[in-house]
């Protein structure tokens, strides 16, 4: 897994409430490779007509989020189907870091798991840094995972909270599949006692 | 004095395999499912690592999100894509040696209509699978998972999952359904009152008179659904009434192992004077048919009430997004719900695709006829073969209704099965997003029944009119 340290880079506002992983990603999407990357159907039913023509106007075409890797949402993105294909499309789009007020907790722990950040803000805080995204398009955000703080355009520090054993996991670039292999003897431990009725 | 418990503290403990000082805990998992949504990447990720499933003896399989509902010879999935996610799961089944119930075996189906049909998911255990429906299992007293896929291959190879203890909320039910009303109207009210994002990082357990009176099949539709208002997970306390639905089931425990295991689970219960971090009272005499108007499951009413106003939304951001789901609904502000034309109808799912939602829905569908194209998808290959048995099937045919093979079906659209784009559709399901059945597909959630009485008047009807007419 690639390590995550430090973020400065343009970000991009999706203002809505309740983006559901189906948006995100759409379901006849998902059995897709992933070699093949999902980037291509990263909110494809939003960026695309009916016919599959693409459709004009959605914010993360505009040439001033071309390059976006941060994203920045409104409460509870990410809500819905626990598919992880939906942060496929994000990381393979480009995107390393989330930030809204609150997430889907089944999409905000499969970020972690593929190196991508969630960083939940107060939504005022969202508030004013989609604004400040709005009036100029294309400027940096900063996210230092290390020193938990968010930077705005405006030079607002913000800080915030993250899992101690997550961020320490996504510093190191550490798969958690692999950590938990070293626990190998308690869970023998563990199973010869359990009894499972 | 000890501290007094919860249900959910009753069966993280015995779970725990590592408690570390951040909070995280090692959690033991005693059962896995896998649907035919898993990529290829899932089991790859042990192949790279060398390692091998730890398991598998845990571990249950039956394919449901990508097979064709219609009638089955055995030929092989046109589409390369769906039939390699199928090829998936059997290939990894037959490498890791797990359990697999293959199309074309009477117990195939969507895997949480199976596993607590089998008897594999049994109270007090702990259950995972890569499906946000996983929390349906919670309804037999279970503390069950939806999870992502790189979980999904933490889990094969590790047989645990590093959690944080959910915070615990407790819905409490009480009084009784009226005619028509049923576990779904009360799994929407429920959301529609405390939102999308009502229950985020919380384990709901839900108590009181109605939930202890409904069947596992209706309690099963509440944890099923609980995951729209934002949920870890749902679960219900073991009674009689979970026992008697296991009993004799086929993976379920017998003899002396039957008696000392009902012992066990009778013990799981919260403890009476437990504290929850959350407490939320209904009253079920309050609550009446529901169905969706718009693109969350919050969205939604009883079938009494009316088209919201997006002008009459507290503040801006609600009248945007309440203006933007009535524009993709096609619906106007203040129209009556009852009434509003449909295109289609859809009877299944892992929400309402089991025997009890067949039946409710007969009761309605018996001696009319569907006035729109409608489908009835069983859950399961059992369900489907106890409603022959009662003669559902004969009544849904005579009706104009398709009756078609088990899977996931038109809930999620993967397999084929897809409303048009513009079409409306009343349907038994658990999502009302845009696009979840079909591109530009609009979906208006609600039970069996209600689904029944749509389908047979063309419109959205308060099914309790139909039942006195009946």
């Amino acid at each position: 897994m690639e390590c995550f340290q430090l973020l400065d880079a343009v970000a991009v506002p999706l203002a809505a409430p309740d983006i559901d992983t189906d948006q995100i990603l759409p379901a006849r999407f998902m059995q897709k490779l992933r070699s093949d990357g999902f980037g291509q159907y990263l909110f494809h039913d939003l960026r695309h007509n009916g016919d599959g023509t693409k459709s004009p106007g959605f914010v993360l075409d505009e040439p001033a989020y071309r390059g976006a890797r941060i994203a920045v949402a409104e409460r509870n993105f990410g809500c819905g189907s626990s598919r992880e294909q939906a942060v496929y499309a994000l990381y393979d789009h480009g995107m390393r870091a989330v930030i809204a007020p609150s997430f889907g907790d089944i999409f905000f722990t499969n970020c972690f798991q593929n190196g991508m950040l969630p960083v939940v803000l107060p939504a005022a805080l969202v508030g004013a840094l989609l604004e400040q995204l709005r009036r100029q398009p294309g400027c940096h955000v900063v996210v230092d995972l290390a020193a938990q703080i968010v930077i705005g355009p405006d030079g607002t520090a913000s800080g915030f909270v993250v899992d101690p054993f997550r961020k320490r996991l996504l510093l190191d670039g550490v798969d958690e599949l692999d950590f938990t292999l070293g626990h190998g003897d308690r869970i023998a431990e563990f199973e010869k006692t359990h009894k499972i009725w | 004095m000890t501290v007094p418990l919860t249900l959910l503290d009753k069966i993280w403990r015995r779970h725990a395999i590592v408690e570390r000082d951040d909070g995280q805990t090692l959690l033991y998992i005693d059962r896995q499912y896998m649907g035919d949504d898993l990529l290829p990447d899932v089991f790859g990720a042990l192949t790279e690592r060398g390692v091998k499933m730890r398991r598998p003896d845990r571990a249950f399989g039956t394919p449901d999100h990508y097979v064709p509902t219609t009638r089955r010879g055995g030929e092989p999935i046109g589409d390369p894509e769906r039939r390699r996610m199928l090829e998936t799961l059997m290939g990894n089944a037959a490498a890791s040696g797990f359990e697999v119930f293959p199309l074309g075996d009477r117990r195939q189906g969507i895997v949480h209509v199976v596993g607590p049909e089998q008897g594999l998911s049994r109270p007090g255990m702990t259950i995972v699978c890569a499906d946000s429906h996983t929390s349906t299992h919670g309804a037999l007293g279970a503390l069950a998972l939806g999870i992502g896929s790189s979980e999904t291959s933490h889990v094969l190879a590790t047989q645990t999952l590093w959690q944080i203890k959910p915070r615990t909320m407790r819905v409490v039910v009480d009084g009784t359904c009226g005619s028509g009303v049923c576990a779904k109207d009360i799994i929407m009210a429920l959301i529609a009152v405390i939102g999308v994002a009502g229950a985020v990082g919380h384990a709901v357990e839900f108590a009181g008179g109605t939930i202890r009176a409904l069947s596992i099949e209706g309690r099963m539709t509440i944890c099923n659904m609980v995951i729209e208002a934002g949920a870890r997970a749902g679960l219900v306390a073991p009674d009689d009434t979970t026992f008697a639905y296991l009993k004799g089931r086929p993976y379920a425990p017998r003899g002396a192992d039957w008696t000392a295991a009902v012992a066990f689970w009778r013990a799981l219960g919260s403890d009476p004077a437990a504290v929850f971090d959350r407490e939320i009272v209904l009253d079920a005499g309050d609550i009446a048919p529901m169905v969706t108007w718009g693109t969350t499951p919050e969205d939604a009413c009883a079938i009494t009430g009316a088209v919201p106003d997006p002008a009459a939304a507290p503040d801006a951001e609600g009248r945007a997004r309440i203006a933007k789901s009535l524009s993709y609904m096609g619906l106007v502000p203040g129209m009556p719900l009852g009434g509003i034309t449909i295109d289609r109808a859809f009877i299944g799912s892992c929400t309402n695709g089991r025997i009890e939602d067949l039946r409710a829905a007969a009761r309605v569908v018996a001696g009319r006829r569907a006035v729109v194209p409608a489908m009835i998808v069983p859950g399961s290959g059992l369900v489907r073969a106890q409603a022959e048995a009662e003669g559902l099937d004969r009544v849904f045919t005579e009706a104009g209704f398709e009756w078609r093979e088990p899977g996931c079906s038109m809930c999620i659209a993967v397999n084929g099965d897809t409303v048009q784009a513009g079409e409306r559709c009343a349907s038994s399901t658990n999502r009302n997003f845009v696009g979840r059945q079909g591109v530009g597909a609009r979906t208006h959630l609600m039970s069996p029944a209600m689904v029944a009485a749509a389908a047979v008047t063309g419109r959205l009807t308060d099914v309790r009119t139909l039942l006195r007419a009946g």
